[in-house]
């Protein structure tokens, strides 16, 4: 199994595929700006429109992992523009503990990634949304937390 | 040299002493304790309402229960028909006091029922790790010597040195009576100590955070791999008191129930998020393990993590709410991504 996947990555037209959950708010709307302003970025996210980042349950995150994506990316709005004035700001410290324990137990540093991109943003999140492809795809395929079977 | 059952002794005097005064005058209904365990190198809790009974209560260091986990839900009597609020002296060592505290922070116990009965705790034994070292013998009989353990058995005899085969969170442990604060000085009797922060500088965490990647997930996989998710750790943190855990949900069924290491290693993860900031390293969950799996480790990085980040040391005082219930403007913020 574990050949097939090494192998797999070792073909140069392996591409990463990432969950991104986006808030409602900023960064769904700042996506959307990047795709009518027609800025360019990978096709490699597949969008997950969440009310506010305050939704995410770090367990989406880390089943995310568990389900054999390869990356994760988590945006909301910027701190204090919250719709719910501070969903994010309670989203952050959760972020921040669950970045740190998955680094604590060996999840390569750039496997789930954050970032706050407003719904004006559309450069901003496109060039984000490149970063974490690229970062993602030279960590290579999720093979560890990935359950097999 | 330190004389462990000299001191064991002592404590078990103090604190018969002032749960026999408590009984006496009728400032508690009921006290809750250690007695004696119906195996060697284990000890049971022990609930009691007469003064003729308080002799039951022991000190001993098998005492791994974290009985604060008795408090909740309320401890209530019926009387005439109408469910009152039993007042409850709790015999307690610092962690035990500290899980209290931080209960009392949480709102899930009133601070009037209850009275922190402190001891000064001499630190507790794994127990997991001398069986290991036993093997396949039955213990029949343990006793202490000076700084030593003796355990016998049919036929063998072995010596441990006390201080080795002690827990490993009680080897770093600072506050081994109830840290007092001026909102809970009605609620202490006994030993007690003031403590402002935690000088822990995490040397072991450290040590770890160093290994690369792949290091690491081979050494947390080593570690986790023998878990059978009995939940024993579950029941026996007294901060684990939701009514619908998430490991009992099935709507959604948050992860697999296999035996297969992602299903593990997420079940350790989430019950190391839900403790950020609350857990306050009494060590029941490995006590209680029954693969002997040392939780210490993941449960000390969150701690490690909460005091680097917000500064924060769980179950000290009333007045600080817990990272996890509030929020700064101004958190560090360096691990999200930006454009340059």
């Amino acid at each position: 199994m574990n050949e097939v996947i090494t192998e797999k990555a070792q073909k140069e037209d392996w591409e990463p595929k990432i969950i991104a959950f986006l808030c409602n708010w900023c960064s769904y709307a700042g996506a959307d700006l990047a795709g009518v302003s027609r800025i360019q970025y990978p096709s490699n996210i597949r969008i997950v429109r969440v009310p506010c980042s305050g939704r995410l349950n770090p367990f989406f995150i880390i089943r995310s992992l568990v389900d054999g994506w390869d990356g994760v990316l988590v945006s909301g709005c910027h701190p204090g523009d919250c719709h719910y004035i501070s969903g994010n700001l309670v989203a952050r410290r959760r972020f921040a503990i669950l970045n740190d324990l998955l680094e604590f137990f060996g999840i390569e540093p750039g496997r789930v990634n954050f970032m706050w991109a407003s719904a004006a943003e559309g450069e901003r999140f496109a060039v984000l949304v490149r970063k974490t492809t690229e970062i993602v795809k030279k960590l290579g395929p999720n093979e560890k937390f990935k359950k097999q079977w | 040299m330190v004389d462990i059952k000299n001191e064991n002794q002592k404590i078990e005097e103090k604190m018969r002493n002032v749960a026999r005064d408590l009984l006496k005058e009728k400032k508690v209904d009921l006290i809750i304790g250690y007695s004696e365990g119906t195996l060697p190198l284990a000890s049971a809790p022990v609930f009691i309402r007469d003064e003729q009974e308080v002799d039951k209560l022991v000190w001993n260091n098998s005492c791994y229960v974290n009985l604060a986990k008795y408090l909740i839900p309320n401890i209530r009597e019926n009387i005439n028909g109408e469910l009152v609020d039993l007042k409850v002296g709790i015999i307690s060592k610092g962690c035990v006091a500290r899980s209290i505290i931080h209960l009392l922070v949480e709102h899930q116990i009133n601070k009037e029922n209850i009275i922190i009965i402190g001891i000064n705790c001499n630190g507790i034994l794994n127990r997991r790790r001398i069986e290991k070292e036993i093997g396949a013998h039955e213990i029949t009989e343990t006793e202490l010597s000076g700084d030593h353990l003796i355990v016998k058995g049919n036929k063998f005899e072995k010596k441990f040195k006390f201080n080795d085969y002690m827990n490993e969170l009680c080897k770093h442990c600072e506050i081994r009576a109830p840290p007092i604060s001026d909102s809970l000085k009605d609620n202490i009797v006994g030993e007690c100590q003031e403590v402002d922060s935690l000088e822990d500088p995490f040397e072991d965490i450290v040590d770890f955070e160093k290994k690369s990647a792949d290091e690491k997930w081979a050494f947390m996989n080593e570690v986790l791999k023998d878990c059978t998710r009995c939940y024993a750790c579950r029941e026996a943190c007294p901060l684990c008191y939701c009514n619908l855990c998430f490991v009992d949900q099935n709507l959604p069924t948050w992860f697999g129930k296999t035996s297969e290491i992602s299903d593990i290693l997420i079940f350790h993860m989430v019950r190391g998020l839900h403790l950020a900031g609350r857990c306050v390293e009494c060590g029941a969950c490995s006590s209680v393990c029954p693969m002997g799996i040392d939780l210490s480790l993941i449960n000390r990085k969150i701690n490690k993590v909460v005091k680097d980040r917000f500064d924060f040391v769980s179950g000290l005082s009333l007045e600080k709410l817990s990272p996890m219930m509030t929020y700064k403007m101004n958190d560090k913020q360096e691990f999200m991504l930006e454009e340059n």
